[in-house]
């Protein structure tokens, strides 16, 4: 076999349509710098700009969509396993990472007090104590759909409704604010690059190298597309189901630190707030089937970085809060729809009809 | 085009990725003949009916129907239909819930004068159908109600009435057993007779010889050959298919050796699982190929499953070498050597949307566990090598293993336990659905694995295989083991061991 161009590789992977979908977004931007007069690369400049509390740093939309978008991606990291072993999504994600930056912040600042500037225990603990309260919700769900069987959806109902409030228990009813540069670390920068960038990369760099130096992601696919098969050679299919919500838990613990770290707070009732839908939407996005099965850790990661692409872009554009939803809603049904069998169908059906035209080879 | 002649194909050409599975293909199909369609697994047997049905979009030649101009093009099974192509699978697209007359007439009810479902006469319509074939059912009772076999026909009557030229049989006699197999010939014959033009799709040679007017041979996609069935006896026909002049399953003969040692592999006391198989005693020494015959449904699957932990064991004790060994999941036996090839290929074989290499090295990557990762040059290595051994029909080692053939995804499941070197393999019905050559194939590496000192428990449903390979067999009836058989082993005596005592008739 001839070694397989750049394209080739790029067209196999599933990645195509992902990278597609963000130039698209991409090109908008270009597109209305240029109508309104400005550099047309304005999406893309970065500067430095100076600011009192960290000195320089980067600035400029691009940065702004990774910055924003670093929740996003984190969960997508979590929610593309789940998706891919048990075929359903865990929609308690968003409520989690407010349990977990609600536990933080109360074991930062203390049970009952609601602003602090002093950490009442080390930084690591508070940190630390939120990211396994994440990986205990993660167990929870992962117990229910694994061991008893309950579908993922309904399983996770349970603490997309309850976890919220219990973070508000935890918190006393209070927004508890923990007014201490080392907490805000996570959510603002290091040197000149924001922290949730760079907490992002590692996540990726972690999961990356979990699923090249061990056999799990094999073991999730194979359980995904088949777990009766699998565990006749030799799988512990319910095992590996188990360990995809842990995962995901994980994560949401993560993503609920950096989220808290940004507004110095736990708020309750906002952290966290619909990104559930944005971390499935993200998979999806990214050429993942929601049936289960195959995965692309990229393409969701690439589709979460879609989605906040898609808001920054429209604020740029000024488009209300408001209005934001229904615009987003229309790019979403766009991109969706390239990537659906039909149109793939129809595109590959003209391509071979263009070929044969040519009177080239097929 | 000729007379008679209900259906012409010409040179059909159909190329999936990588592979092509249709060159140039012809076929011929006249009024009121039966006409075999054969090959090996993957000669393009299926792909060339999906062109038929218009599951498959073919890329060249032409397909004519008597009383069509102009070449005919389906794009869906509705479409082949609507030109009287009416196709009947293996497995019953029915409803059971549903009354055997709501079957037929489900999407083309008749209506009364208010738009309403005319039940009194598409009841009596239906009886009438049913009658007229010669197939004795109540049309009210639900399909559930009745056996396979008559499921089938009611599948078949139902083509039938829609007008159908061209009836297309996939495979239909695969689940059903001697009787029922003869009464489906019945009513074949007598829709010959009435002048429709049957495609016959079947692994069974003397199914063939038995209704069938004339045969179409294929082979790795092009057409061999078309002939009568006088001028093709059974022996050419398998040199046909296989393209060679020789019949491997002579060549392994009744007689082989018993290779089996004296000390013991596995050793299983008043093993059960509740609801499926009894408590039953199982030896089975080193080197040793041991069959179990019974029924479809006898327990003989679940014999196996209870030793493998597919099913957890209830009551009993196992030993394996020589040591008392507990088994709650599959890989606790793979761990103790073992590795178990299920009847269920679609089911708990194959990982459809994993490829090959993937699908091959599952089990070994399982034994290794999840932190010990097999390099993927160690496992290119080991699967090219078993590729080879068990020559594996595939575009590359990274096809999906769906898009294999039934006999080469049999075969890549083989692959996938060999590669973990088991010293007891129990393959459960591992030639079921696969062509003649493979069979004679897998048969051969059994005995050349117990020729290595390993033991096999073998289950089929074809006894003849197993005659050929095991030098013992367990009878399994109604969930019980309930003989042994060690010497005077011939078809006579497995079968009136599986039958027991009593006649049974149904």
């Amino acid at each position: 076999m001839t070694k397989k161009s750049f394209w080739g590789r790029l067209t196999e992977s599933g990645l195509l349509l992902p990278i597609v979908s963000l130039l698209l977004v991409m090109a908008v931007n270009i597109v209305f710098d240029i109508v309104s007069g400005n550099n047309p690369f304005n999406f893309f400049m970065i500067t430095l700009q100076h600011t009192t509390s960290n000195g320089n740093v980067l600035y400029g939309r691009i940065i702004d969509v990774l910055n924003r978008g670093s929740e996003a991606a984190i969960l997508a990291i979590g929610m593309t396993l789940v998706v891919s072993s048990s075929a359903g999504t865990d929609i308690s994600v968003g409520s989690v990472m407010s349990l977990c930056a609600s536990f933080c912040c109360m074991l930062l600042a203390g049970y009952g007090v609601s602003s602090t500037s002093t950490l009442a225990v080390p930084l690591i603990v508070g940190v630390l104590g939120g990211i396994l309260m994440g990986a205990l919700c993660g167990t929870f769900n992962g117990t229910l759909v694994a061991y008893f069987g309950i579908q993922p959806m309904v399983a996770t109902l349970i603490l997309y409704s309850a976890a919220r409030a219990i973070g508000l228990l935890l918190c006393n009813d209070l927004i508890v604010y923990v007014r201490n540069g080392s907490f805000a670390f996570f959510g603002s920068f290091l040197g000149p690059i924001p922290t949730p960038i760079i907490i992002t990369v590692i996540c990726i760099v972690i999961m990356t190298l979990l699923l090249r130096k061990s056999a799990l992601g094999m073991y999730i696919q194979s359980v995904g597309i088949n777990p009766r098969a699998s565990r006749i050679s030799g799988l512990n299919s319910k095992r590996i189901i188990f360990i995809t919500y842990i995962i995901c838990g994980l994560f949401a613990g993560i993503a609920g630190i950096v989220a808290s770290s940004r507004i110095t707070s736990a708020d309750s009732n906002n952290i966290g707030l619909y990104l559930e839908m944005d971390a499935i939407l993200a998979v999806a996005l990214g050429g993942n089937s929601l049936g289960g099965g195959r995965f692309n850790l990229a393409g969701s990661i690439i589709g979460a970085y879609t989605i906040q692409a898609i808001t920054t872009t429209l604020y740029a554009l000024g488009v209300s809060t408001t209005q934001a939803p229904v615009f987003k809603a229309v790019i979403v049904i766009l991109i969706v729809a390239m990537q659906s069998e039909p149109v793939k169908a129809y595109m590959k059906k003209r391509r071979l009809a263009k070929a044969a035209r040519e009177g080239g080879a097929v | 085009m000729e007379e008679n002649v209900v259906l012409t194909a010409r040179g059909i050409t159909m190329t999936f990725p990588g592979v092509k599975a249709l060159e140039d293909v012809d076929f011929t199909l006249r009024r009121g003949e039966i006409h075999a369609l054969m090959g090996e697994n993957g000669a393009g047997k299926s792909t060339l009916i999906k062109c038929l049905t218009g599951i498959n979009d073919f890329e060249a030649g032409e397909i004519h129907i008597a009383g069509i101009d102009g070449p005919v093009k389906n794009h869906s099974t509705r479409d082949a239909q609507n030109v009287g192509i009416s196709t009947v699978y293996q497995e019953v697209n029915l409803c059971p819930n549903l009354s055997v007359a709501e079957n037929l007439f489900i999407g083309r009810e008749p209506m009364t004068a208010f738009h309403t479902i005319d039940r009194k006469s598409y009841n009596k319509r239906s009886q009438k159908i049913m009658d007229d074939l010669g197939i004795s059912v109540d049309v009210t009772q639900n399909l559930e109600n009745y056996s396979l076999a008559i499921q089938q026909m009611v599948a078949i009557a139902r083509a039938v009435d829609m007008d159908c030229k061209v009836l297309i049989l996939d495979e239909p006699t695969s689940s059903l057993d001697d009787e029922e197999v003869e009464k489906l010939f019945v009513l074949m014959r007598r829709l010959r007779d009435q002048g429709v033009g049957i495609i016959f799709v079947t692994h069974f040679l003397e199914q063939v010889y038995a209704v069938c007017d004339r045969i179409t041979v294929l082979r790795d996609g092009h057409f061999v050959g078309e002939y009568p069935i006088a001028e093709l006896p059974r022996v050419k026909l398998v040199a046909a298919m296989m393209g060679k002049n020789l019949d491997d399953l002579e060549e392994i003969g009744k007689e082989h050796e018993n290779t089996a040692e004296d000390k013991l592999e596995i050793s299983a006391k008043g093993l059960s699982h509740t609801g499926t198989v009894k408590p039953f005693d199982l030896d089975i020494h080193k080197g040793e190929v041991v069959g179990v015959a019974g029924l479809l449904g006898s327990g003989r699957s679940e014999l196996a499953r209870a030793i493998y932990g597919a099913d957890k064991a209830n009551t009993g004790s196992l030993e394996v070498d020589g040591k008392s060994v507990k088994i709650n999941q599959p890989i606790d036996a793979m761990n103790l050597g073992m590795g178990m090839l299920p009847d269920d290929r679609k089911a708990e074989g194959i990982i459809q949307d994993l490829s090959v290499r993937e699908n091959m090295i599952l089990a070994l990557q399982a034994k290794q566990g999840m932190f010990k990762p097999l390099s993927r040059a160690k496992q290119e290595e080991l699967v090219d090598e078993y590729i080879k051994v068990l020559q594996v029909k595939t575009a590359s080692k990274e096809t999906l293993v769906k898009q294999l053939s039934g006999g080469n995804q049999q075969k890549v499941i083989l692959g996938r336990w060999l590669i973990t070197q088991p010293d007891f393999l129990i393959l459960d019905e591992p030639t079921r659905g696969i062509d003649v050559g493979t069979k004679a194939e897998i048969q051969k590496l059994i005995l050349k694995l117990a020729g290595e000192g390993k033991s096999i428990l073998f289950i089929s449903s074809e006894i003849s295989e197993m005659l050929r390979t095991c030098s013992r067999m367990a009878i399994m009836r109604d969930g019980e083991k309930v003989n042994e058989l060690d010497h005077d082993l011939t078809q006579e005596s497995v079968m009136k061991a599986i039958a027991g005592g009593e006649q049974n008739n149904d």
